[in-house]
């Protein structure tokens, strides 16, 4: 019962900073370089999801990196996200038995 | 008429940008519900969590903090601190969506992870699409919570290897937004992405998880501005 509790709180503490700014906030009148910081915001996350977490995708990181080096070219080459992403796994799996 | 259409292919190709997220989240929400009945919880609470949570991080260190025997308060507390982060994402976002009646922005805002965030925002035609985010938001749900249940059932079958070399998911998906962005905007979006991913790590020495991603995203926009700032005086002078 007590679980009950903590996943009720869990959910909503989870859910109020997803919601509020979708749903209160208006920039309208927001000056344009904090516009311009918040259209960035993307690409900033991006790097901050890939690095260092990649160091730890694999018990040996220089595999990891091998594998994205890998989904960087095929990404590069124009490969769709899916493609990607398989080709990811992939080339984690065949260089795992390699070494 | 013309508009339910136009919602419908939003919808779909959200579904379809939402498949590699339920790709990459397989792993992770299977490793979470081996750790779940590992911990001592049912099924029915496992698979409780991940609906009403969805949050992966979150719900591991939850984990780890019922099997230390800690207290409701200081859990949701936990929880609360390594989501705020959210706030930034969801702030981002909305420089960017379509406006929409409040409802159903705050009906597409539960499903915003780090994931969901990343492919949606890397929707290049503006405004975003409310159908588009929530077509993103319910395939990455579903392969969270229906993976979680898997875990905990059969997670044990799964080899190690597979499960291992699926970790790279995720991160396969990132390059896969960033590379396109770097290909069309160029030097600024590596800039960013550079700044980001050494600022996480440099605050992630010093701080939680959740933290050091929000402070680290932050300071690597407000480094960019400065230096633009800064170069353009340098420029004008």
């Amino acid at each position: 019962m007590n679980l009950f509790w903590i996943i009720i709180g869990m959910g909503i503490v989870t859910y109020i900073p997803r919601m509020i700014p979708l749903v209160t906030m208006s920039t309208e009148n927001w000056p344009a370089w904090l516009k311009r910081m918040l259209q960035r915001v993307p690409y900033a996350i991006l790097g901050a999801l890939i690095f260092p977490g990649i160091l730890e995708a694999h018990e040996q990181p220089i595999l990891a990196v091998f594998a994205g080096i890998i989904a960087i070219a095929l990404a590069y080459i124009g490969v769709h996200m899916i493609g990607v992403v398989l080709g990811g796994i992939v080339s984690l799996y065949f260089l795992q038995m390699m070494f | 008429m013309e508009e339910s259409i136009s919602n419908k292919n939003d919808f779909r190709e959200g579904l379809l940008s939402g498949i590699p997220i339920a790709i990459g989240y397989a792993p992770v929400a299977i490793a979470f519900g081996l750790l779940a009945k590992a911990t001592g919880l049912l099924l029915s609470e496992t698979i409780a969590m991940s609906m009403f949570v969805f949050a992966g991080a979150a719900q591991y260190m939850a984990l780890s903090m019922i099997s230390l025997g800690a207290g409701t308060v200081e859990i949701i507390t936990a929880t609360f601190i390594v989501n705020i982060r959210h706030l930034l994402m969801s702030a981002s976002l909305n420089e960017r969506v379509e406006s929409d009646h409040p409802l159903i922005k705050a009906c597409y805002a539960f499903g915003i992870t780090d994931e969901v965030f990343a492919v949606a925002s890397a929707r290049t035609d503006t405004p975003i699409r409310s159908m588009y985010v929530l077509g993103v938001g319910l395939v990455a749900y579903g392969s969270w919570v229906i993976n979680s249940g898997v875990g905990y059932v059969a997670g044990a079958l799964i080899p190690e290897t597979v499960e291992e070399s699926m970790g790279m998911a995720l991160y396969a998906l990132f390059i896969a937004l960033l590379i396109p962005a770097v290909r069309q905007k160029g030097r600024i979006v590596i800039s960013l992405a550079i700044l980001g991913g050494a600022f996480h790590w440099l605050f992630s020495l010093f701080t939680t998880s959740g933290w050091a991603l929000l402070l680290g995203a932050l300071s690597a926009i407000a480094v960019m501005e400065l230096t633009e700032m800064s170069t353009k005086r340098g420029g004008t002078s």
